[in-house]
């Protein structure tokens, strides 16, 4: 029974976690953060053991009610849907380890149950998005998560609920621009199906509500993906919310984003479609290497670390959009395997600020110095390590996903592209080797015994709780670095579109 | 002789992997410097001892290799340890036992900081040489390319000024450049080839690669690997990153690093593009221009430092375009002298630069202006000084008069009997930068030298060593000769 339903499991688990979580609260107020941990664990084995399952069985269709499509709502498990799942749930496994601190030092006690059933509800909404083959469904689900983000990013600091209001207009926006685009589709289609409206558009052309439809659902899945200059939401949300929402979010929110992108453009539209008929693919790729370009150069000038790292993501979503905008097998691959790359990278990251965070008080960059260092040495080489890898040096998994890109653009001969990849990675050594020298080489400040027993922070090294997920994914940036041609080869070639097929040596 | 056959071996592998083992070790004992030092010996010992092994096979034609898995789709993380790699891996593994003896004294000497680091790194980046030496195909040179590059950076800053502060962001500034473009030639011909192992006469043989294709691959390529070889005008970082310890500049700085650069040259030229597709497109012009220009204006920059590091950095950056002129010259006896040179440059340079080193660790001195009468109270040193400037400027017989034959007489039999003069200049101008050195030590009356003596036994005993070495590498090339013939008559026919 479990296989047939596979494809709608996962959703359903987080769904029904974020409603049991309040309840059980009641009596219990700690086991709202051990179920939602518990949920994650369970939902990352089951994506896990549903990649086993599509690569044996190919894809899974559920019906919902056992309505058949296009009346019924369809649930969908591909090679693209069950890595993206495996992805977002290992992500939110390991932050979720890590977030019980940040969480008991972030928010007051009465906040927390409320905290994890949003975070339930999140990831209910971005495995939806994920998993289902219907676009309006995916609608539904994309507004879910949405809304449990605005939350989960006002209860922050100060600045917060202003960059959560920000978030909730841009994102409206966003889920506006996207239905309207369902709405256009469903006029000249009669169809909310993926599936089935691929076949019907095949047919119906590139009709001008059809071409306005793709177009609405670009902007849509772009501001969702802060996709340049659709990135306003972005550094703010990032900067003021909760260590635990921005290391969640920052790796896995953005990529939601980026799948429907490539699920509207390469799985409903077609390749002619979007490179000939209608030529979107060039103009994503140019944003995308105006993103990597305008996100690094911002990231140079920022002070507080998480705002760094936030500019950084608007650069590496750059670097999503450009392989998709390729649109050739090896720029595909490329982006696809960077949603993975990207997402541990950016997850190191952002824990290793929330052990500054706690440990320190603050993350700003030039508040660090060596004694930051002699006191988290491992927290520290967690960080080096993972800059290294955003910086593109093997065997991390950031030079893997520069070698596809690369590979991807001198394919298309887009040697501009190819340039801003190469100065892309230039970049992202002066903003992290600008951290890494402080703290390695600047020599530790004086004063700062005192202000320390002033500010009554804790000292020394993060707590293992927080240590080991730092820790784990900064070993899995070299193990799925080297890992990469299994993943590659075994998994992410059975995904690509039609039009885009390739076989790897 | 037989063509060469690849035999299963794990050798490469371990000879990669002994220094790296020893980081955890070193790491380890910090707190007891004779143990963590006693690591380091033992993995040099290890290394140039697991290298040696590998020599007698290298000489035979059967190559040692060891195939791992799929780095990327369609490249295999595999080592190849061919005459080329195994003559490289001799010279850096061989000279790592002598550094380290070095770096004992030098370290002590010095009462340096962080001397865990220091010599933790310095391992790390004795694997990286040995893996660019031993890797079959471009993917694992580019992966050990850049271990090193990053491994070297905490050598370059190791004093932690801000002078070596802001030389170690020069460094990564242009070695992080080279290597991204490195990784876009090595990309580019994976897209045209999708094969990216070495093969004598080039990867690209089988191919006709149009001119508009080839040449700005090799730019590509040359940017790549131009920088580490310091050829002009991408030899900046060079003299800048002698701020680090004289060890490292001895070692990484005159042999390992800089080698790679002329090694991974080597390899492009001879084995990614092949002496046919070479000359066609005259990107072998490209190169003698480059190296002859590199050649003279390094001689001339030298003259004029007074610090000696520096000086010997220019004199550095001069000598590695020997090399690349060797290798330019498309022909078995000139790559055959260039080989040489790679393996003989490095035992006299190393010799100059523990001069160097003793000089300061036991005078605090580093200017040559402040050199006169040195020769009176330190006579082993300046004597292997000597010895090592003389080699330089190619005279026999020690070692350094033999690459620069084989080349000279490759550029008469080319056809360019200018670049033979070239070299004749080039000598004369070594001459001019080093014999004055020399001349000042032993033969002008010093001050403030009373009292002194020699530097200690762990500093000097490298040095005297290391000068030796380059007499008998010229008095007795004959392994290494046959090895660069090896690899010449692989590429050219014996």
């Amino acid at each position: 029974m479990i296989p047939t339903n596979a494809p709608a499991l996962i959703p359903l688990l987080y769904l029904f976690t974020g409603l049991l979580i309040p309840l059980a609260a009641l009596r219990l107020r700690r086991l709202a953060y051990w179920l939602a941990l518990a949920a994650a664990a369970v939902a990352s084995a089951a994506a896990l053991s549903n990649i086993f399952r599509v690569l044996e069985a190919g894809t899974l269709r559920y019906r919902f009610g056992g309505w058949p499509p296009p009346v019924g709502i369809e649930y969908v498990l591909d090679p693209l849907s069950a890595f993206l799942s495996a992805v977002i749930n290992a992500v939110a496994l390991v932050v979720l380890v890590h977030a019980r601190r940040t969480v008991e030092a972030d928010l007051p006690e009465r906040k927390h149950v409320p905290y994890f059933a949003l975070v339930m509800l999140m990831m209910s909404g971005f495995n939806g998005i994920v998993m289902t083959g219907d676009f309006f469904n995916l609608y539904v689900f994309l507004e879910i998560c949405s809304l449990a983000l605005y939350g989960l990013v006002a209860v922050g600091d100060r600045k917060s609920p202003v960059a959560a209001f920000r978030y909730l207009v841009l994102g409206m926006i966003g889920g506006c621009f996207y239905l309207l685009g369902v709405g256009f589709l469903y006029m000249s289609s009669g169809s909310l199906n993926m599936a089935d409206m691929k076949a019907i558009l095949a047919v119906v052309g590139a009709r001008p509500e059809v071409i306005v439809a793709l177009c609405f659902m670009i902007l849509g899945f772009g501001i969702k993906m802060a996709l340049f200059p659709l990135h306003g939401w972005l550094p703010d949300a990032y900067t003021y919310a909760p260590t635990a929402t921005s290391s969640l979010i920052a790796p896995i929110g953005t990529k939601i984003g980026a799948y429907g992108l490539i699920r509207v453009l390469f799985f409903v539209f077609g390749l002619r479609f979007v490179t000939h008929t209608v030529p979107v693919a060039q103009v994503i790729a140019w944003l995308g290497a105006a993103g990597i370009l305008y996100g690094s150069v911002m990231a140079m000038a920022q002070d507080e670390l998480k705002r760094m790292l936030a500019f950084s993501s608007v650069a590496q979503v750059g670097y999503i959009g450009l392989g998709i905008g390729l649109a050739n097998p090896l720029g595909l691959l490329g982006a696809v395997l960077h949603v993975l790359n990207h997402g541990l990278m950016k997850a190191c990251l952002f824990l290793v600020a929330g052990n500054f965070r706690l440990q320190l008080g603050h993350s700003r960059i030039p508040a660090l110095d060596a004694g930051t260092r002699r006191r988290m040495p491992w927290t520290s080489a967690a960080f080096t390590l993972a800059a290294l890898s955003m910086i593109g040096l093997p065997p991390t998994v950031g030079f893997f996903s520069k070698w596809y890109l690369a590979l991807g653009t001198i394919r298309n001969r887009s040697w501009v592209f190819l340039a801003v990849i190469l100065v892309s990675s230039l970049l992202n050594a002066v903003y992290f080797f600008r951290v890494i020298e402080r703290l390695y080489l600047r020599p530790a400040a004086g004063n700062d015994e005192g202000r320390d027993a002033a500010d009554s922070v804790v000292r020394g090294e993060a707590a293992p709780s927080l240590l080991l997920p730092t820790l784990v994914l900064a070993a899995s940036l070299i193990i799925i670095g080297l890992l990469n041609a299994v993943i590659v080869k075994g998994l992410l070639v059975r995904f690509l579109p039609p039009g885009l097929e390739i076989t790897l040596p | 002789m037989s063509a060469p056959q690849a035999v299963p071996s794990l050798l490469p592998l371990l000879a990669v992997l002994v220094s790296l083992a020893a980081v955890p070790l070193i790491l380890l004992s910090s707190r007891r410097p004779v143990l963590r030092e006693a690591w380091t010996l033992a993995a040099a010992a290890a290394k140039f001892g697991l290298v040696l092994a590998l020599l007698p096979g290298a000489l035979a034609g059967r190559t040692a290799a060891v195939d791992l898995f799929d780095v990327v789709p369609g490249v295999r993380l595999a080592l190849r340890a061919d005459p080329l790699g195994v003559l490289f891996a001799l010279v850096a593994s061989g000279l790592w036992v002598l550094t380290s003896l070095y770096s004992i004294g030098y370290t002590r000497g010095l009462k340096e900081h962080k001397q865990t680091r220091y010599f933790a790194f310095f391992a790390v980046c004795l694997s990286a040489t040995v893996g660019i030496a031993f890797a079959a195909n471009l993917v694992t040179f580019i992966l050990f390319y850049e271990i090193l590059t990053i491994a070297t950076y905490p050598l370059v800053i190791h004093k932690e000024t801000a002078e070596a502060v802001s030389a170690g962001r020069k460094y990564l500034a242009f070695t992080l450049s080279a290597g991204v473009l490195l990784i876009a030639a090595a990309a580019w011909s994976f897209l045209l080839v999708g094969d990216l192992d070495f093969k004598p006469g080039g990867i690209f043989s089988g191919l006709t690669l149009a001119g508009k294709t080839a040449v700005p691959l090799f730019l590509l390529f040359l940017g790549g690997v131009g920088v580490k070889s310091a050829i002009m005008p991408l030899h900046s970082w060079l003299p800048t990153a002698m701020v680090a310890p004289t060890p490292v500049s001895a070692l990484l700085h005159a042999v390992a690093v800089v080698k790679a650069g002329v090694f991974g040259l080597v390899r492009v030229a001879a084995f990614v593009f092949g002496p046919d597709l070479l000359c066609r497109y005259g990107l072998d012009t490209i190169l003698i221009v480059l190296a002859v220009t590199t050649i003279l204006a390094g001689s001339l920059l030298a003259l004029r430092q007074d610090n000696l590091k520096r000086r010997l950095a220019y004199s550095t950056v001069s000598h590695l375009s020997y090399i690349v002129l060797g290798t330019a010259l498309v022909s078995g006896p000139a790559l055959v002298g260039a080989l040489l040179h790679l393996a003989f440059h490095a035992t006299m340079k190393i010799t100059l630069f523990f001069c160097a080193g003793a000089i300061y660790v036991n005078l605090h001195r580093e200017n040559v202006s402040e050199l006169n009468g040195t020769g009176k109270v330190m006579p082993w040193t300046m004597a292997a000084f000597a010895l090592g400037s003389l080699g330089l400027c190619g005279v026999p017989p020690l070692n350094g008069f033999l690459s620069k034959w084989f080349l000279g007489s490759a550029a008469v039999g080319t056809g360019r009997p200018l670049l033979a003069g070239v070299l004749i200049l080039s000598g004369l101008l070594n001459a001019a930068y080093l014999l004055p050195i020399v001349q000042r030590s032993f033969f002008r009356r010093g001050s403030g030298l009373e009292g002194r003596g020699e530097a200690s036994a762990w500093l000097v005993a490298p040095l005297v060593l290391t000068a030796v070495l380059s007499l008998v590498l010229g008095l007795f090339p004959g392994t290494l000769f046959r090895l660069a013939g090896q690899v010449a008559a692989g590429l050219f026919g014996s």
